[in-house]
């Protein structure tokens, strides 16, 4: 890769200030960034660890029932500390990657990135969660904006990602059997007021709701409530891996399986 | 160049390195530890396995300065004190859980990490915490088996040799 200059600060305030510099780039836990720099498909005169923020790690609640994740928390830890408060989040966190990946690979920079096959934009979008930065909060909904794009300017840094915690949740992956990804992913979050569902791995612009088959488990949370729906292929991405057609179809029957296994 | 210091298998060790520079090579090409092997380079094989402050993590997907201060535990550092295998190496020898070797460093110390955490793994947790660790030649099997046995467990019933 080349070669660039190496800094850690320690609070957030220094990180933005260093990533305010000419071709900076924030590094989380590299699980993607190194492997890019190492292509050469990356290249930044300064590279900004944000592993050496305390306040940027670990899990909490607030006063409004939010879980709350710092942005440099690995996705080993979010599976161990929310196995009981959201255990469909701490389902997925499980099984991103593999145990190595997991204890390094963090959730600010796997959101930050935005992978169309990513498996943590699923649970953004799924939860209505708030993507929090060092300088405003963004809505899940206002955040992903397609293949790798998202609503973060320069520099911005997700500093936290608050979830609100639904009834009931599940989240299904259908893996490319080489590179582990979900090939399709489904996010399924029951909450009072309604049921979300959020596609990852599937649609050419990346994460999306469903939002006809929301509607039709809003009335009735069964997976019956969806095998009536079709999946439009239009918008879906087609490779080697997989058709348009296929990952369509797959997209219900990953919302069935994730329906029934929500809990 | 930046000096950068960590424990070692125990020993203070320090050196100076670029940015760029990645764990797996500070510890093969600085520190001389070609123990720790990297087959792909870019973190699908697992045969870099290393454990950073007690967690396994892919040496060839973390940068050595990122990594300023931390416990490293690599395959030179798993024998006991006095040269002999320990419990997981003899195991792998004893169920014939390699044959050429290459992802044997990787595969150790994956091991050593679910045993640290699940001191009796299932076979099927077993397979699932090596999903980041290709092996090439053994099919996998023995290596699990291997594991088992080294968790303490009766491997007599896990299928043939």
């Amino acid at each position: 890769m080349y070669n660039f200059e190496f800094s850690k600060p320690s609070t957030i305030a220094d990180a933005v200030t260093a990533l305010g510099q000419e071709e900076a780039q924030a590094l989380g836990g590299g699980q993607t960034l190194l492997p890019t720099m190492k292509q050469r498909l990356a290249q930044m005169s300064t590279l900004v660890s944000l592993n050496g923020i305390a306040e940027m790690k670990g899990v909490c609640t607030n006063d409004a029932g939010e879980i709350c994740i710092g942005g440099a928390t690995t996705h080993a830890t979010v599976a161990k500390e929310t196995a009981d408060s959201y255990p469909g989040l701490a389902g997925l966190a499980s099984r991103i990657g593999d145990p190595a990946v997991r204890n390094r690979g963090t959730i600010g920079g796997s959101l930050a990135n935005n992978d169309p096959s990513a498996c943590y934009p699923a649970a953004a979008l799924g939860s209505g969660a708030t993507i929090v930065t060092n300088a405003r909060e963004i809505a899940a909904d206002e955040y992903f904006q397609g293949m790798f794009a998202t609503a973060l300017d320069d520099g911005e840094i997700i500093t936290e990602v608050r979830f609100p915690v639904p009834e009931a949740s599940n989240y299904q992956k259908f893996v490319q059997p080489a590179s582990r990804f979900a090939l399709v992913g489904v996010f399924v979050a029951k909450f009072a007021d309604g049921v979300r569902v959020a596609v990852t791995g599937a649609g050419s612009d990346g994460v999306f709701r469903w939002t006809e088959a929301e509607e039709a488990l809003s009335s009735d949370f069964s997976k019956g409530a969806v095998e009536g729906l079709s999946v439009p292929s239009q918008d879906m991405i087609s490779d080697l891996h997989g058709s348009a057609e296929y990952r369509a179809h797959l997209v219900k029957v990953m919302t069935g399986r994730a329906v029934a296994a929500a809990s | 160049m930046t000096q950068v210091s960590m424990t070692v298998n125990g020993k203070a060790v320090s050196g100076d390195v670029e940015g760029r520079t990645l764990l797996s090579e500070f510890l093969r090409e600085g520190q001389r530890l070609t123990g720790t092997h990297v087959g792909c380079d870019t973190s699908q094989c697992g045969a870099c396995v290393v454990h950073v402050n007690g967690e396994a993590v892919k040496s060839c997907t973390a940068l050595a300065l990122d990594l300023d201060g931390a416990e490293v535990t690599t395959i030179e550092g798993m024998a006991n004190a006095d040269g002999s295998l320990s419990v997981i190496q003899q195991a792998f020898q004893d169920h014939h859980g390699l044959q050429c070797g290459f992802c044997t460093p990787g595969m150790v110390m994956s091991a050593a990490a679910l045993l640290k955490d699940n001191p009796t793994p299932t076979e099927a947790e077993v397979r699932d915490y090596l999903e980041g660790n290709i092996c090439r030649c053994t099919g996998y099997h023995n290596i699990v088996k291997a594991i088992m046995a080294a968790s303490g467990q009766d491997v007599s019933q896990i299928a043939a040799e």
